[in-house]
């Protein structure tokens, strides 16, 4: 059998991938990698399948065509095991999803000690690193109710990275919080890209996917439109569709007079990295 | 100015003291009418309920609480067990537990009873089952009862946690079983502890009716205890006391369940 802790390949392979909900095709054949390394942005409006896509890659959902390689591993193959493989994957959800009953050190330290079976001062240390890392290592012993959206969302990258992953997948991780929230989250997550950490970000934050991203992917109606560098996607971009997306976000205001009415969720533009990046100032949400 | 039409405040005061009256009166009726006296010597015989101390705590009360909280330990294992069966993907046990609990629900527990004091010996002859004599027979029978119930409790605790927890789990690396047991099941618990208490009360109440699987001297429970004292006095005294030793349990209970509900409803 293949052994998992070779990693060969690329970090994410996607070939041919479809995935249907009920009558509803929502991926119609993707083929998409990421390089180790790398951080991919995917971008595109709400309904083009960018979120499926990336819950496919740790088979969150279940393809219903096509294979997903992780570090060369088949994901989609049957005989593999897919909780070997996620242990290599973090993953940061829109709504944090910070086990409640836990506090923030039970939160890092469970999956270490159940699925790893590291022992409680090891655990400990490389949790209390990994908060150290966000930023909140005074918090350990808070609940999630405690913090705010924005502490909440960096303990769950924190949580993720205390696994010791290969890749983090972000599903539109800052789509949950107040505006004044972001610029945290977002520190947190470049900080991680410029010590390598291999990236997939599914994201409404054009600035950060123009400042951090090594490639931008964008995304249409289940399918993947347009692709390259920062400059070339979100700067001068060649497809229609990619133009009125780009439009629409990166000037709202001029949305309203656009014809195509867009039910996007809250899109941002004006992140202004350098003033963002000032971890916990922000206070608990209650 | 008017005197007929009365303006709203002056109109609730009537209906009010409307209500008011009706209630003292139909109060002092039944109170002015009843035979006290009559009920007091049936009911309230001093005399008769120091007879019953202290074996009326020490064999009955104890034999009570033994019983509810064996039944309760039996049923909450099984009720699990049938709540996580409902939530499987494998569709007999799904069928399985839905029949179980539709049954057991929809039945009588003194039939329940009746029919696992006569059934059980003819089912399994001379086979020691349940295990443990007569408590484990008690376990059993109401287990099986209060199983139905909370298997429902559970699985709506269950799936009262957000799908979002499981993946959060999953994408840890966790098995379904291992998130189950670690992050789903802890926050279901929280949730479904004031319900599960007010089933320890139930149970507490059904405990009286184990009398129908037969049951030694030693075995008695307050309701069995107190009719037979009721029986051998020819006196209700001992009922009116059996009573009151329910109570003395089920109302800290019923205080517990509305304070942990309370703390639930706050910590939401």
């Amino acid at each position: 059998m293949t052994t998992t802790d070779q990693y060969a390949g690329p970090a994410i392979d996607v070939r041919g991938l479809h995935k249907s909900f009920g009558d509803n095709e929502v991926l119609r054949g993707i083929d998409f990698h990421v390089d180790r390394g790398e951080v991919v942005c995917v971008i595109g409006p709400s309904g083009s399948g960018k979120s499926t896509l990336l819950r496919c890659v740790n088979l969150l959902e279940e393809p219903t065509a096509g294979q997903v390689f992780i570090g060369g591993v088949e994901l989609t193959d049957e005989n593999v095991d897919v909780d070997a493989v996620r242990r290599r994957i973090g993953m940061v959800f829109q709504s944090f999803n910070l086990f409640p009953h836990l506090t923030v050190m039970g939160n890092l330290t469970i999956a270490q000690r159940r699925v790893l079976g590291r022992g409680k001062a090891e655990a400990d240390r490389i949790a209390h690193d990994n908060l150290e890392k966000v930023g909140l290592a005074d918090r350990g012993d808070a609940f999630p109710a405690q913090l705010s959206g924005g502490q909440q969302q960096r303990v769950a990258i924190a949580r993720s990275l205390s696994m010791g992953p290969d890749l983090m997948l972000f599903d539109e991780p800052t789509s949950a919080l107040d505006p004044e929230l972001v610029g945290d989250v977002l520190a947190v997550m470049r900080d991680l890209a410029q010590d390598g950490m291999t990236m997939m970000v599914v994201t409404h934050e054009m600035s950060f996917a123009r400042e951090v991203a090594s490639r931008v992917v964008f995304m249409d109606e289940g399918r993947i439109v347009e692709e390259g560098s920062p400059e070339q996607v979100i700067g001068s971009p060649t497809h229609e569709r990619t133009k009125t997306f780009l439009q629409r976000v990166l000037d709202p205001a001029a949305a309203h007079v656009g014809e195509v009415p867009d039910p996007g969720p809250r899109l941002r533009a004006g992140f202004d990295p350098t003033a963002a990046h000032l971890p916990s100032s922000d206070q608990p949400a209650r | 100015m008017t005197t007929a039409t009365l303006t709203r405040r002056q109109r609730r005061r009537v209906t009010l003291a409307g209500q008011y009256t009706l209630f003292v009166i139909a109060i002092a009726f039944i109170a002015l009418t009843a035979d006290w006296a009559a009920l007091r010597l049936n009911f309230a015989r001093s005399e008769v309920a120091r007879d019953l101390f202290p074996e009326i705590i020490t064999t009955a009360l104890k034999n009570t609480v033994i019983y509810t909280l064996t039944g309760f330990g039996f049923g909450a294992a099984l009720g699990l067990l049938l709540a996580l069966m409902r939530l499987s993907s494998v569709p007999p046990y799904r069928w399985f537990a839905k029949v179980y609990v539709e049954i057991f629900r929809g039945l009588p527990a003194l039939i329940i009873f009746i029919f696992i004091g006569t059934g059980i010996p003819l089912a399994f002859p001379g086979a020691k089952f349940p295990p443990g004599g007569t408590t484990g027979k008690v376990a059993f029978a109401l287990g099986l009862v209060a199983a139905a119930y909370m298997a429902e409790t559970f699985r709506a605790g269950i799936q009262a946690v957000p799908k979002g927890q499981v993946e959060a789990a999953r994408s840890l690396g966790m098995s379904s079983t291992r998130a189950m047991r670690s992050i789903v099941i802890p926050q279901a618990f929280r949730i479904i502890i004031p319900p599960l208490t007010n089933e320890l009360v139930l149970l507490f109440k059904d405990s009286s009716l184990v009398f129908l699987l037969g049951v030694q001297l030693q075995e008695k429970e307050l309701a069995k205890f107190g009719r037979d004292m009721a029986g051998s006095k020819a006196n209700a005294t001992p009922l009116l006391v059996a009573a009151l030793c329910y109570l003395l349990i089920t109302i800290p209970l019923g205080f517990l369940v509305r304070r942990l509900e309370a703390r639930n409803a706050k910590s939401r």
